[in-house]
């Protein structure tokens, strides 16, 4: 007879050494494990809640300025700055580990209602509503080298004065020119005191201007007629144009699909297009209570910050309809300005309270150094959070977010109106002859028309 | 071209001796020219053959893997849920493919086999002859422990096998390290006791005493007496829920969360004095076997059992359960065991044998003791068709009482009335442990972590259900039936109860007035009342116009033109 038994030596199956690592045997086999889907459950549950325990988001103020902060500019070649202008002519450059001022650029005798960072991070470009463009030097060694002095400032490289006060300016990504928006459209090169190029279409000012990450030669602006353009620098007359129901107030192109932008609006929705075809929006984002402020896309081009008039700021997927996060202070007044930080980690919001404010991206993030193992049950918890997500129970406490009492009462308040407003329409549709009225959907309902 | 012809002659010769034979797959041989295309693929064919067969292998394993059938995307409508839907579905079936590879080619330990040779049969082997072919370490876990006076012993393994709680009816009390055979305590309690448990690890263990159930340490020392179970008969322990569930004297069944203390569920079965209970480790249902011959499934949120089968002509002797959840051996008085399935609650097999005691092994070895016999069937070739396998006669005398597969082990304990033995049935255990799962190679640190990591792990006693996948599915929305008058009445009524009981704000200054109150009351009242209301309206209304489209179809046709046309 062939007999075989099971007999497992002690020897293979423990360490040798007390420096050596614990020995571990894995049988993936479902039946040595009852109740799977059970456990996970409870694991979901469990992660939900952690995450709400380890969910602080805001790290620190930078507080310095003396007018409310209007406009930000971050350097792709150095993670730790941000450059910020306040509404009294003050321009800073911050470290962000420290939240301190690094170095100023006094010299605009109005507000700056604009800032920009040349690609490789030596040039600032600085616009005002004293009718001059004002680029100073700011490559990495005249950063390093100064201390962290409040009165460290510094002089511009070059000033220019124009026509008109300027509301937004914006470098190329990989060349030579910037462009500004005020009156008109103008393109404008380093070493010219003039402008290159400019365009007009439209009689009301230009209050935003982005440039295309992937094809350097296109730019978006919006404009005070509630329009969106989109201009090509190689043809001399605008590309194309597409007016909505309310004013835009900012743009923000998708770095990871350089075809699609996202606009934030007054009427407090983010619209997104893709600039191919804008007859209709690809997404609407819904969830702020006042106007839309300003937009940033994250590095990864799957999220994007948006901070609004309700003295908010949230985060949205790039695809999602509603937010994934909100963040809220009972100091931060009205958000003027957001920035996504380069390395997809950091939120920063300029607002009205004269501070700028450094928040995490992920809210329950833990900082610092994690270890291999840490990250992998961090993914597997977020993983069979995600799984279980849809439950009731565990969907209540992913969900729960505490908003401010206005920001509450005012979602309520919309939601109501808009509730109404659908009901009516279902009604009149239910009462009238089949295909007489056909409703439009909401990506398209807030589109006005489209102008080649 | 002479030659091509020749070749092809060659080939066509062979035809009928081709098949199977493998020196034939040569590369050279089979690039011959496209005119023997007969004959090649007589070989490819072969070929493909033997590649199916490990194919058939490895597609049955990720059935396992797959854990049930992958979702039907046709019905979704929503193009970017669909989308994500696929991509899921992709990656469990590239994990499930992944995981039987693992299976094939990297676990450790194979299982262990007995096979006979010639006329002889597996079930007249006995443990001698086995004894001799084996070595040495596996021939220590044979043997007999003699202890006559102090009653029938019953055995209770941890989970990964290594510690072993023996307890004599005239209350003899130990624990042993199977490894080592080592004596870790031993007790004397100087009562009955009727049963031993472990709870979720070699630390704590139960003993159903003669009153009370007892809680010990590992040292021995009482932990605590759980007074409210009552004079036990029989304990189990479900370790995804940590609770103690016992079956006491009176047919009652009680459920104890033995991390807090909770007693979680108490229920009067109503069906009497019973000592046979096992729970199903698939789903921590708890089954009871009755003196009427009926086996009843209990989960601890609910009074009322959740199946109540009726197996057996007269009492149920005893009950097991597969590890894999869908077979259930019981066995009667009347020397018959029958094997069901839990999915259909059908009979499976019927098998002519006396069985005392059941127990089902890792591996879906069934254990059926009775007197001083023992007898293993198994189902070779997973076929659910159960033949006797091995057979084990202790010295007359010897009553046995338990029989227990040890996990992890290729060994049997049988707790008897003269003590306890173990005894080797090859291919009985899992030879393959998983550390995070049960190890029994356990350090106290490791075990200490998966304490807390069990523990957080915990599952609520409402997960307990007939079927656990159901978990995390949606709930079909059920057709519902039109409640009755009565129901809809009783429902206005308790609707008005809690409008009646709701309180208002004492208002101050002048607006408290008692009419006004009263005004709000009734205003409250009518509030819970208008839903009702306006159901009763549509549904008179609808009647209505039933009955005034009916009398159109009931008139013959004959007579359909003098119906009154309704005006339109």
């Amino acid at each position: 007879m062939k007999v075989k038994v099971i007999s497992r030596s002690t020897g293979e199956f423990t360490r040798e050494r007390s420096q050596d690592l614990q020995r571990v045997f894995r049988n993936f086999d479902p039946t040595l494990r009852s109740q799977e889907k059970a456990v996970e459950y409870v694991r979901a549950l469990n992660a939900a809640k952690l995450d709400k325990i380890f969910a602080r988001p805001f790290i620190g103020a930078m507080d310095g300025h003396r007018d409310s902060i209007k406009c930000m500019a971050k350097n792709p070649n150095y993670l730790k700055a941000i450059f910020s202008g306040s509404d009294d002519g003050d321009i800073r450059l911050w470290d962000m580990a420290s939240r301190r001022t690094v170095c100023q650029f006094p010299g605009h005798q109005g507000a700056v209602q604009g800032l920009t960072v040349s690609t490789d991070g030596s040039i600032l470009v600085s616009c005002g509503s004293d009718c001059t463009v004002r680029l100073w030097n700011v490559s990495d060694a005249n950063v390093a080298d100064s201390d962290y002095l409040s009165d460290n400032s510094a002089k511009p490289q070059a000033v220019y004065v124009w026509k008109n006060a300027f509301r937004a300016v914006d470098h190329q990504w990989d060349g030579d020119l910037f462009a500004t928006a005020g009156a008109q459209v103008d393109v404008w090169n380093h070493n010219r005191s003039q402008p290159v190029n400019t365009f007009d279409w439209g009689s009301d000012t230009t209050i935003s201007i982005r440039f295309n990450p992937g094809e350097p030669n296109i730019l978006a602006t919006s404009a005070n007629d509630r329009s969106i353009t989109l201009y090509d620098l190689r043809m001399s007359s605008p590309a194309r144009k597409v007016i909505m129901r309310t004013k835009t107030n900012s743009i923000a192109w998708n770095p990871m699909e350089p075809m699609n932008f996202t606009a934030a609006n007054e009427d407090c929705n983010c619209y997104s297009y893709d600039a191919r075809k804008l007859e209709e929006a690809k997404c609407v984002h819904k969830d702020h209570v006042s106007a839309v402020m300003d937009i940033d896309f994250s590095p990864t081009g799957r999220e994007f910050v948006t901070g609004s008039y309700d003295r908010t700021v949230r985060i949205f997927q790039y695809n999602g309809g509603h937010s994934r996060e909100i963040y809220h202070t009972k100091r931060m007044q009205r958000v003027f300005c957001v920035k996504y930080s380069c390395d997809a980690s950091y939120v920063i919001s300029g607002s009205d309270d004269t501070n700028l404010r450094l928040w995490k991206a992920k809210a329950s993030e833990q900082l610092g150094v994690v270890l291999p193992r840490e990250r992998k049950k961090h993914e597997y918890l977020e993983a069979v959070k995600n799984r279980y997500k849809h439950l009731p129970e565990v969907k209540r406490i992913v969900r729960h977010r505490h908003l401010p009492k206005p920001v509450y009462k005012a979602a309520n308040l919309r939601r109501t109106m808009i509730e109404a407003e659908r009901r009516k329409e279902q009604r009149r549709k239910a009462h009238s002859a089949p295909g007489s009225i056909m409703t439009e959907p909401v990506r398209k309902r807030r589109i006005i028309k489209e102008v080649e | 071209m002479q030659i091509i012809n020749n070749m092809a002659a060659f080939w066509n010769s062979f035809d009928s001796e081709i098949s199977g034979c493998d020196c034939l797959g040569d590369s050279h041989l089979r690039q011959a020219p496209g005119d023997s295309i007969a004959s090649v693929p007589y070989i490819s064919v072969t070929m493909a053959a033997k590649k199916e067969n490990s194919d058939d292998e490895v597609d049955e394993k990720v059935k396992k893997y797959l854990r049930g059938e992958a979702a039907n995307l046709e019905g979704v409508k929503d193009k970017k849920l669909k989308g994500q839907l696929a991509v899921r579905e992709d990656l469990y079936g590239k994990s499930a493919k992944t995981a039987a590879k693992i299976e094939k080619w990297l676990l450790p330990s194979e299982g262990g086999y007995l096979e006979a040779e010639g006329i002889e049969k597996t079930w007249r082997i006995k443990q001698e002859s086995i004894a001799r072919e084996v070595d040495i370490l596996s021939s220590r876990n044979q043997y007999d422990i003699v202890l006559p006076e102090l009653g029938p012993y019953t055995l209770d393994f941890t989970s990964n096998g290594r510690y072993m709680a023996a307890a004599g009816r005239k209350g003899h009390l130990a624990i042993v390290d199977m490894k080592t055979l080592n004596l870790i305590k031993e007790i004397q309690v100087r009562e009955t006791v009727r049963d031993v448990a472990y709870l979720h690890n070699e630390l704590f263990f139960a003993a159903a005493q003669k009153k009370y159930p007892y809680i010990y340490n590992r040292e021995g020392t009482e932990l605590h007496c759980l007074k409210e179970h009552g004079p036990v008969l029989r304990l189990q322990f479900l370790k995804n829920h940590f609770l103690l569930a016992s079956i006491n004297k009176f047919g009652q069944l009680r459920y104890q969360d033995v991390t807090m203390g909770e007693m979680i569920g108490n229920f009067r079965t109503g069906l009497g004095r019973t000592d046979v209970m096992q729970v199903n480790p698939f789903n921590g249902v708890v089954a009871l076997g009755h003196s009427s011959g009926t086996v009843t499934m209990w989960k601890p949120t609910s009074s009322v059992p959740l199946v109540k089968m009726l197996c057996h002509p007269g009492p149920v002797s005893s009950l097991a359960f597969h590890p894999n959840g869908h077979l259930m051996a019981t066995s009667g008085r009347e020397n018959k065991i029958k094997i069901w399935d839990l999915r259909k609650f059908e009979v499976i097999q019927t098998l002519p044998c006396h069985a005392k005691t059941l127990n089902f092994s890792q591996k879906g070895l069934l254990a059926a003791g009775t007197g001083s016999f023992i007898q293993i069937l198994a189902d070779f070739s997973g076929s659910q068709n159960y033949s006797s396998y091995m057979t084990h006669s202790m010295a007359k005398g010897y009553q046995v009482g338990k029989v227990l597969f040890r996990p992890y082990e290729d060994i049997l304990g049988i707790g008897h009335s003269m003590g306890w033995s173990s005894i080797l049935i090859p291919g009985s255990g899992e030879p393959n442990f998983d550390s995070w799962v049960a190890n029994p190679f356990e350090t106290s640190k490791q075990r200490r972590e998966k304490e807390v990591h069990s523990l957080l792990d915990k599952l609520p006693p409402e997960t307990i259900m007939l079927d656990p996948t159901k978990v995390g599915t949606v709930r079909v929305p059920q057709k519902k039936e039109k409640p009755t008058k009565k129901d809809v009445e009783a429902e206005m009524e308790a609707a008005i109860e809690t409008a009646k009981d709701t309180e208002f704000k004492k208002k101050t200054k002048g607006r408290n007035k008692p009419s006004k109150r009263a005004k709000k009351r009734r205003e409250m009242i009518d509030k819970a009342k208008r839903p009702f209301l306006e159901q009763q309206t549509q549904e008179h209304e609808t009647s209505r116009k039933k009955q005034k489209t009916n009398p159109e179809t009931e008139m013959p046709k004959s007579l359909q033109r003098f119906v009154r046309q309704k005006a339109t």
